[in-house]
């Protein structure tokens, strides 16, 4: 080993010790954070703090199964006893809150400056008069009874106000005080927990904590029938982290398989174990760079790109493979490596070069899922290309056995030339792929962000039914109210309220959530306090009121006391709703992240239609002035970032191409040369696109980053074959065209075995760089200048 | 002669208490097969808090096996359902919907006029202790409720009818406070 040699050596020990410890130390995440942009519109940012702090993201839906009602019941109560103290949940209920007497008595104590029905009309003779007649009437009803016990104190039925106002839509069904499903044969749990819902971590640890309690309950149930329960979990956060374990897994898995089918490979042509393991060095340096470069960067490693990870074998074994068969002179061992270096390196490193060029268009994306696979492609590629040049030879001289391939080579050169009019067959597939490109135009990409969703159909239809149960549909349109402070939120969420109570008395939407009912703002907690008149006034104005209805007057005086308690009692603040399952409730609707206040007004689409009118929404809102009012589409807004994304994600691959172009042109020191080396990459890429496209599949960005990897691949292939041959009689290297085809191999192998996988992200780009890869190799071959030399069958000089 | 009349009388007065059984069971026979009912109703709530009593005016229709609609026309436009177990108020254009054991102070109403009016002795008497008076043709229920909770709000409930026609509904509260329902057949429509 050269002193050099060492040093490159140690250099790369070091380096790697270095990235080890990065890829140890980091973070992984498998949320939706990297579905976000990084510089997000004012409305963007609305539907970050949505999906990822949001209420709704925050959410776990429990259901236990199986056994009978009883067993469910108490493992149920276990459950929430257990975790209603732990500290990783906000709140946790397995039944309706509302009959909880603490809350009951928080809404009653302050009913006149919680009920939306009170103002200064309210308790005018007239406005007395009406308002009793009301409550009279309702204690004619059926739930009459509940009504006379609140008579003599809340006439003008405020609380009946508040409990309407708060109970809207349909209850979940109890049984035994605890929600069960429709069929009563789930009981629910929902629980909030304090981790946000990218915090992928917190949720896992939440996740096992519910768990956790459900095991402890199960084993203080002393029948056997309990080992027929079972706790189901839902949720966003329940997705996340199922998706980054599946992808953990799926990696994991389809890694161990997808190397021991290349290395397989690798020990039929090397013949060396040593070799293999050497031989793999530059793949394992390379994905260890890639990860430890993108927690670096970016904070945070994303599920995505760890899927991402597995392909980068593909890519990154093919140098080595490079290396080992083209720098193979078993005669002459020291001229093979010094050949290959000067031959063959500078297009491994062109091809390398080529790559970056494609993956660097990457980095420039808002999207940061898609920026961190371009960092971790080209840090991996770099770090790959460069321990291939530099270690490897270092490791191992290319004297090991490695198999004589050349007549390998040979035969394929052979079987290549036989075919006839080569060019005028790459021309018919363009054509081909164009007019099926062409026929599907209008439906190539897929512009629903749903179609990168990790969570299977079966998980949604779970996840929907257990919603429907509780009465609790997902929110789709939300009324986002920002401001500065928590009083301003409160005040805006008042004014939008007004707004949509119209549009709910005008049967445009059922009703909506909103926090200002928990707890009204300052303002207009006052203006209801001032609204009541003092204990002599209302006095005598009861007694007009009541002069012609039925009541007597005189039992109404502790109606008077309360009023008089509620004219001077304090302001109510957040801290009074503390021990209610109310603050649950209104922290909920409440986001907070530094000075940014957001209240959060969920709408419930008027039965039947089910969609809400958003251009009207906001034209309403923009009428009555609600400046601080935004209207959230949360699907639409999801899918248009989406769109934006793979819009801007196209761009930039294009405008990757037009840099690999240049690229190739300066390298080569001709634009017609870097023309044929793009020409079978543009084949191929055409060919595997229109291949998706005809087994109606529509394409996502994952299919778009799969396409820029056949570039990435195949652009070594294109180079290879348009290389001008170092003897010109000699043609192409029947040496390179192994290597090529054993490079090839690998990368079918690998991605192949990626389309199998249940992971979108690696189905997709299997699906796509499989296929595309062989593409880029036939049509390298078939469009090489240089194979139709008829010379090239002439037996190999060092084959002889 | 004497002892003969008072035999005569001993054996009547065992047999119309037999009778009374049996016409219980005759009753409910004959509501489990009556089917539909359709009645309308005057309703009258007496209470201390009250000057005079509240008065309110509907319809009661009851559709086997379980559903009860109580259609209330004044003073205000009102329906409420009774579906196996759930119930569903509808008031102007709102909509509510609750589980019916969520409810307490609905369910001396539903246990007491949905059983009766479906023929359900055994849910009469899983709910309340049952008395029953008179005969087919002119009967008298009283209800006590069982459940000790429901028996602090409730005193008894008195239904009487004639055949499978039912006349009045009393409802006593244990405060005093009570409402009486009178019902007649619909005008067929």
């Amino acid at each position: 080993m050269t002193r050099r040699g060492a040093a490159a050596v140690a250099l790369w020990l070091m380096l790697s010790m270095l990235a080890a410890l990065v890829v140890i130390r980091a973070r992984y995440v498998a949320d939706m954070s990297a579905f976000l942009p990084t510089h997000p519109t004012a409305l963007q940012q609305l539907l970050v703090d949505q999906l990822r702090d949001g209420p709704a993201a925050r959410v776990i839906l429990g259901a236990i199964e199986g056994g009978d009602a009883s067993m469910r019941a108490r493992v149920s109560a276990a459950i929430t006893e257990r975790l209603r103290t732990a500290q990783q949940f906000e709140s946790i209920d397995n039944g309706p809150a509302l009959h909880a007497e603490r809350d009951l008595n928080f809404l009653f104590e302050h009913r006149y400056v919680l009920s939306g029905a009170v103002d200064a009309q309210r308790f005018s003779v007239e406005g007395l008069r009406t308002a009793i007649q009301q409550t009279l009437d309702e204690l004619a009803s059926p739930a009459g009874v509940l009504m006379k016990s609140l008579l003599p104190r809340d006439p003008t039925g405020e609380m009946l106000q508040i409990v309407d106002e708060l109970q809207r839509g349909t209850a979940p069904r109890t049984i035994d005080a605890l929600w069960s499903s429709r069929d009563g044969q789930r009981a629910l749990i929902v629980a909030m927990t304090r981790a946000a819902g990218s915090d992928t971590d917190g949720q896992e640890r939440a996740i096992g904590e519910i768990q956790r309690a459900f095991d402890l309950a199960l084993s203080s149930e002393s029948t056997a029938s309990a080992a027929t329960l079972r706790l189901r979990l839902t949720g966003p956060g329940v997705y996340a982290v199922r998706a980054r374990n599946q992808i953990k897994s799926a990696a994991v898995r389809l890694s161990v398989a997808s190397s021991a089918l290349v290395i397989a490979l690798l020990l039929v042509v090397y013949r060396s174990p040593a070799a293999v393991l050497l031989g793999l060095l530059p793949v394992a340096s390379g994905a260890l760079a890639g990860v430890a470069a993108v927690a670096l960067g970016f904070g945070a490693v994303h599920g995505v790109t760890l899927g991402f990870g597995v392909t980068l074998i593909g890519e990154s074994v093919d140098y080595s493979i490079y290396y080992f068969v083209q720098a193979h002179r078993p005669d002459e061992p020291a001229r093979g490596l010094l050949q290959w270096r000067r031959d063959f390196w500078p297009t491994v490193r062109l091809g390398m070069l080529t790559s970056v060029c494609g993956f660097a268009s990457l980095l420039a994306s808002g999207f940061p899922g898609l920026a961190q696979l371009g960092a971790y492609s080209i840090s991996g590629l770099i770090v790959a290309a460069l321990v291939t040049r530099f270690v490897l030879p270092q490791a191992v001289p290319p004297t090991v056995g490695v198999r004589h391939v050349a007549p390998l080579g040979v035969a394929i050169a052979r079987g290549l030339s036989r075919i006839p009019f080569p060019r005028l067959l790459a021309g018919a597939a363009l054509i081909a792929a164009t007019f099926v490109l062409y026929l599907h135009r209008d439906a190539l990409w897929s512009h629903e962000l749903s179609a990168l969703s990790p969570v299977s159909a079966a998980d949604q239809a779970f996840d929907a039914a257990l919603r429907a149960d509780l009465g609790a549909p997902d929110p789709r349109d939300l009324v986002v109210i920002s401001g500065t402070d928590l009083d301003s939120v409160l005040r805006g969420a008042e004014q939008a309220g007004a707004t949509l109570t119209r549009l709910v008395e005008a049967n445009r939407i059922d009703g909506f959530d909103s926090p200002a009912r928990f707890l009204p703002s300052r303002e207009a907690q006052e203006t209801r306090r001032r609204s009541l008149p003092d204990e002599a006034q209302l006095r005598s104005r009861l007694q007009l009121a009541t002069a012609d209805l039925p009541i007597k007057a005189e039992r109404l005086e502790a109606f008077l006391a309360d009023a008089a308690a509620a004219r001077n009692a304090p302001v109510i603040t957040p801290a009074d709703l503390d021990g209610t399952s109310l603050k649950a409730s209104f922290s909920a609707l409440i986001l907070h992240e530094g000075p940014r206040w957001n209240a959060l007004l969920p709408l419930h689409p008027a039965s039947g239609t089910g969609d809400i009118e958003v251009a009207a929404l906001r034209d309403a809102l923009q009428r009555d002035h609600c400046e601080s009012a935004t209207v959230l589409d949360l699907k639409q807004e999801s899918n248009d970032l989406y769109s934006g994304y793979l819009s801007e994600a196209i761009r930039l691959s294009l405008g990757g191409l037009a840099a690999i172009s240049l690229l190739l042109a300066v390298a080569l020191r001709s634009a017609a040369r870097a023309a044929r080396v793009l020409a079978p990459l543009v084949v191929a890429v055409s060919c595997a696109a229109a291949l998706l496209a005809a087994a109606g599949i529509q394409l996502t960005i994952l299919h778009l980053v799969g396409l820029l990897l056949i570039v990435a691949v195949g652009s070594n292939y294109a180079l290879f074959f348009n290389r001008p041959p170092a003897d010109a009689a000699a043609g192409i290297d029947p040496l390179t065209i192994a290597a090529v085809a054993i490079a090839n191999l690998a990368t079918v192998i690998g991605f192949g075995l990626l389309s199998f996988s249940q992971v979108p992200v690696l189905e997709a780009l299997g699906m796509t760089v499989a296929p595309g890869a062989l593409f880029a190799l036939v049509f390298s071959a078939l469009l090489a200048p240089s194979l139709r030399e008829p010379r090239l069958r002439r037996p190999q000089p060092s084959n002889a | 002669m004497r002892i003969l009349a008072l035999l005569c009388a001993l054996t009547l007065l065992s047999t119309s208490a037999a009778g009374e059984t049996d016409d219980f069971n005759r009753l409910m026979e004959l509501l489990k097969t009556r089917g539909r009912a359709h009645s309308e109703y005057i309703e009258q709530h007496f209470s201390s808090l009250l000057k005079r009593p509240l008065e309110s005016r509907g319809e009661l229709i009851y559709e086997p096996p379980d559903r009860l609609e109580k259609r209330t026309i004044e003073p205000r436009v009102e329906s409420l359902v009774v579906d196996g177990d759930q119930i569903v108020v509808q008031r102007g254009r709102r909509r509510h919907q609750w589980n019916l054991q969520d409810y307490p102070p609905i369910e001396p109403f539903v246990a007491s006029i949905r059983a009766t009016l479906a023929g359900d002795r055994a849910g009469l008497e899983r709910v309340f202790h049952v008395e029953f008076a008179g005969s087919l043709a002119r009967w008298t229920m009283v209800l006590r409720p069982l459940d000790a909770a429901l028996a602090k709000s409730v005193a008894e409930i008195q239904i009487d009818g004639a055949r499978d026609t039912l006349l009045h509904i009393e409802i006593k509260q244990t405060d005093g406070d009570r409402s009486l329902m009178t019902l007649r057949a619909a005008a067929p429509p």
